[in-house]
């Protein structure tokens, strides 16, 4: 039935990810036979959950799209409960806590309709102004702005930002252009490429990083990490494009490009919010992880703009 | 009928809504009690408070796990009362009623002398979220009586942000619990008081976040 429902280049690149895990999961047991003395936990927990991961995402690629939309509310849920978690809301605020998570279920319905106006302006501009208009009815003026504009942000952030990943997979519903098993192969592209270029840019950086970029924000994130990353990302690119893209190979190339540049940007930005909250990891929800945050952080930033670059180039 | 009925609203209230609305970490779940008689005690800041401790059994002890509840709120009218004593399974309290020459723990007694799970909240009513109130003296007296029974200390994060007084309707934010060793009945009330409210400070401590180290990624 898969075999059906998922084109060839995409079963191939699904099937490449599982061999990685495959292979991750080997080389974890035998460093752990060779060094038992060294703590593997961390490392190990962290190739479980990408297993698990990885088993979601390849869900919503199954084809059918209702599926695929409930996985992705799911996932702006916990993103947002986690935001909210940290942040400090207020209490008087409670009910309009509660419109904001309502908020998930429409802004995913919009993709689910096809109605691409109404997706693209929901948060940002309606919920933007519903927010202080039922908070201003609450009639709580203490610490106003801040609780408006933090609630706005998590909104953003984790049901605008990432539900680019749902609108990229349907995208060619949304336009009416191309066959909908573009939109599965552009969304591998768009999240394969965004994690490799996270661990792109932690290796270029633990092997030749020096300058520190942002040493305040994240002290971890060299110059080096960052150009080896977007290169490495850029080839990446440009390799699988003709694979699983529409793009000419320069598109491609500028694709990639953009999603290791990007990629690095929502993570030195997710970085900072949790700097300001004063947490290191933004939840457990992910054993080896972090918090779901801490594992999107990149694709807050990928996803809108690699979702414009197709729709403006292609779609 | 009542057993039935104490394990659906567990199973089909109680865990779906701390479970999936709300997403619970449970540190040190091994420290629970697994057999009667035994004490839990938690902090106390919401309704949901006691669906949370209820989620943390297995299925098949819930019809032993008995809360203790205020008589004066939970039967104020025939529904309510109903439901807190069938289905919810709620042990009366009557606060203040020692003076009328009653013994207001007389149920808890009769619990505990039946093997089952007690789960008290020694400061008495939901305070505000994350504010510990004064632990009550009830609690030593109950002790003084079963010096030798288990009492497992939870400390219970983040529900009182979900649906704390005065508010219905229950809003997600991830919870967090943390159990910690069995305590001691002492001698002396007000010191015993005093290790209970360390116990719960210390197990608070567990359950924020961490703060980001010099190396944070």
């Amino acid at each position: 039935m898969f075999k059906l429902l998922l084109p060839p280049p995409l079963l191939w690149a699904l099937g490449g990810v599982f061999v990685l895990l495959v292979l991750a999961s080997v080389a974890i047991r035998l460093l752990e036979a060779r060094k038992p003395e060294k703590n593997w936990l961390e490392l190990k927990l962290r190739i479980k959950t990408w297993w698990w991961i990885v088993g979601c995402f390849s869900l919503t690629l199954l084809g059918s799209v209702p599926l695929a939309l409930v996985v992705f509310a799911l996932i702006s849920f916990l993103a947002l409960k986690e935001y909210l978690t940290l942040c400090a809301t207020r209490t008087a605020d409670h009910v309009v806590l509660f419109w904001a998570y309502l908020s998930i279920p429409l802004q995913y319905y919009w993709l689910g309709i096809h109605w691409y106006g109404m997706f693209i302006i929901f948060i940002p501009v309606y919920i933007f102004l519903f927010v202080p208009m039922r908070m201003v009815l609450i009639g709580e003026t203490q610490g106003f702005l801040k609780a408006a504009a933090s609630l706005q942000w998590g909104l953003m952030i984790s049901v605008f930002c990432l539900s680019h990943m749902a609108a990229v997979l349907t995208l060619p519903q949304l336009t009416g252009i191309g066959v909908p098993a573009q939109g599965a192969m552009m969304l591998f592209y768009l999240v394969a490429l965004t994690q490799l270029n996270d661990v792109a840019q932690y290796l270029w950086g633990k092997s030749f990083g020096k300058r520190k970029i942002a040493p305040k924000v994240s002290p971890n994130k060299t110059l080096a990490g960052l150009l080896g990353g977007v290169l490495t990302t850029g080839l990446l690119g440009w390799l699988l494009g003709p694979l699983l893209t529409p793009f000419s190979p320069q598109h491609a190339a500028l694709a990639g490009l953009l999603i290791g540049s990007m990629g690095f940007i929502g993570d030195i930005v997710i970085s900072a919010v949790k700097r300001d909250i004063g947490v290191k990891d933004s939840g457990r929800l992910l054993p080896g992880h972090g918090g779901i945050l801490d594992r999107l952080d990149s694709l807050t930033y990928t996803a809108p703009l690699f979702f414009h670059y197709v729709h403006y180039l292609y779609f | 009928m009542n057993k039935l009925l104490r394990i659906l609203f567990v199973m089909l209230l109680a865990r779906p809504v701390v479970r999936l609305w709300l997403g619970m970490t449970v540190r040190h779940q091994e420290r629970l009690p697994t057999a009667g008689p035994a004490i839990v005690i938690a902090n106390h800041n919401s309704h949901l408070d006691i669906l949370a401790l209820y989620s943390l059994f297995p299925l098949g002890l819930i019809p032993r796990v008995r809360p203790a509840a205020a008589a004066d709120y939970f039967l104020k009218n025939r529904w309510m009362a109903w439901f807190a004593t069938n289905v919810v399974g709620i042990i009366p309290v009557v606060r203040g009623g020692v003076g009328a020459g009653r013994d207001p723990l007389a149920g808890c007694r009769q619990a505990l002398e039946a093997g089952e799970i007690l789960v008290l909240f020694p400061e008495g009513t939901r305070g505000e979220p994350e504010a510990l109130s004064e632990i009550k003296s009830g609690i030593w007296y109950l002790l003084r009586d079963f010096p030798d029974i288990p009492v497992a200390p939870v400390y219970l994060h983040g529900l009182g942000r979900a649906m704390g007084r005065g508010q219905w309707l229950p809003v997600p934010f991830f919870v967090d619990v943390a159990i910690g060793r069995s305590l001691c009945w002492q001698e002396n009330k007000d010191s015993f008081r005093a290790h209970i409210r360390d116990t719960f400070l210390q197990l608070k401590q567990k359950t924020l976040p961490a703060e980001p180290g010099p190396d944070s990624h």
